[in-house]
């Protein structure tokens, strides 16, 4: 029974890496959408965000874990949400001490990543249940697959949307029509309902090559 | 094993956890308070300075906070409170905030002016605050000294959509205040944020952020709202200057 498993075994590491494909929080379980539409305009606050919510998911569910005996049952769902506002009020006061101008772009969406329903259902379907190792290996892979949908559908609508990456011009100014060239930015891009079409084209993509997702 | 279903564990369970994070967050927000501060009076300095087109390099300074803490001490050498009759009052120009004196009636309106000097030649940098279309737009608008022609103008807003009318914080949009006019003549008329690709050529409008109607508009709003406000101050700075020449 107590045989030690390694760091990394191949089921942990398992853990880790299965959000980014067959269980990915966003095109498999369509989870934290709504945050998705809402910070991926830019391709620099759409990094941070994913990066907060992958740590707050991570030690979210390292705590809940090593409490998940002592948890009484009945108000098991509110020791959640304390320890998971808790990272996030602290996500969001040491972006506004060190990252001030990402924190303004964010701004409610730091505080709104408690709503982040991949969080919570991470918690309850995993943490609660298993040791604390395998547990913060699954809430960081979480929290980075949907953070990885979240740069790359950033890359897209910035790239198409303003012509420029991480605010540095990639799209040249003599391109555009305004200024004698061929070229209009995506207005499209720039509002959310695209992103609901990216999502769906990743989700056919995506089940395109993962014939066993498909008809359950 | 303990029963973790008793009532009076649940309560103590609760009670801790919630001292616990509480005292922690407490903790956090002590150590941040300074830094946050900072940050939000280096910002506000950052933009009259951009107001005045100073503190340009800011990007390339190594200490940025340094830099615009010394550009700041360099160029605004006067900042003052005055009252809705253009008469100087006592107070603290630069924690003034203009959305509260907004709030009052226009006789207790403190309102703050920065002076820019640069070698002799004086601007003077007036704020502006009202709402845009999804929260408030606040900004900072520069005057050469005949207090009608504007030297520079800086916006920065809570929550306008990205891409639209967000962009009333690029360059490209504020340069088109540079030397337009608040008066025609002896009346007060502003400036107004006229429909996208118009290319105004008088000077009592500019082109607006094309797919930003509304928050062109509340500019145009703003504009006019705060700096009426000023409008006995600028008479008098006027008056003074004549009888000077």
């Amino acid at each position: 029974m107590n045989q030690k498993e390694s760091l990394f075994s191949s089921k942990n590491l398992k853990l880790l890496t299965a959000p980014f494909n067959e269980s990915n929080p966003v095109i498999v379980m369509v989870l934290g959408i709504c945050s998705v539409l809402a910070v991926t305009v830019k391709l620099q606050p759409a990094i941070v965000m994913g990066l907060s919510v992958t740590i707050v998911c991570g030690f979210s569910c390292l705590i809940i874990s090593l409490l998940r005996n002592t948890i009484p049952n009945r108000i098991r769902i509110i020791v959640q949400l304390v320890v998971v506002a808790t990272f996030v009020i602290l996500i969001d006061q040491v972006l506004k001490a060190f990252a001030y101008q990402t924190s303004k772009q964010l701004s409610v969406f730091v505080g709104l990543i408690i709503t982040n329903c991949i969080i919570m259902g991470r918690i309850e379907a995993f943490a609660l249940g298993n040791k604390p190792l395998p547990a913060f290996l699954d809430g960081i892979g979480s929290g980075a697959g949907y953070g990885a949908i979240l740069v790359t559908i950033a890359f897209i609508r910035e790239l198409f949307g303003s012509g420029t990456l991480l605010n540095v011009r990639i799209v040249p100014e003599s391109w555009y029509i305004q200024n004698g060239g061929f070229y209009a930015n995506n207005g499209l891009m720039i509002y959310p309902p695209m992103v609901l079409i990216l999502i769906g084209l990743f989700i056919w993509i995506h089940r395109s090559f993962n014939k066993n997702l498909i008809g359950k | 094993m303990m029963n973790t279903n008793k009532n009076s564990y649940t309560i103590i369970y609760a009670a801790v956890l919630v001292i616990v994070v509480a005292a922690t967050l407490a903790f956090i927000s002590g150590v941040l308070k300074a830094p946050q501060a900072k940050n939000i009076e280096i910002e506000k300095k950052l933009n009259i300075l951009m107001s005045v087109n100073k503190a340009n390099n800011q990007d390339d300074a190594k200490n940025k906070n340094e830099y615009i803490e010394n550009e700041y001490k360099k160029y605004i050498d006067e900042q003052f409170l005055v009252n809705i009759k253009g008469e100087r009052i006592e107070g603290d120009a630069f924690n003034t905030d203009l959305k509260q004196e907004l709030e009052k009636s226009e006789n207790d309106r403190r309102l703050p002016v920065f002076v820019c000097n640069d070698n002799g030649n004086k601007l003077y940098v007036f704020p502006v605050y009202g709402p845009g279309l999804w929260g408030p737009i606040w900004g900072y608008i520069s005057l050469k000294n005949d207090f009608n022609t504007i030297f520079g103008a800086v916006f920065d807003h809570k929550g306008e959509t990205p891409g639209l009318g967000a962009e009333i914080v690029t360059l490209k949009f504020r340069e088109r205040f540079t030397n337009k006019k608040l008066y025609n003549n002896e009346q007060f008329v502003s400036v107004k944020v006229i429909k996208a690709g118009s290319a105004p050529t008088d000077v009592h409008s500019v082109d607006g952020v094309s797919g930003g109607t509304i928050t062109s508009k509340a500019v145009s709003t703003l504009l006019f709202n705060s700096m009426e406000n000023y409008k006995a101050f600028f008479t008098k700075q006027k008056q003074a200057l004549s009888t000077q020449n």
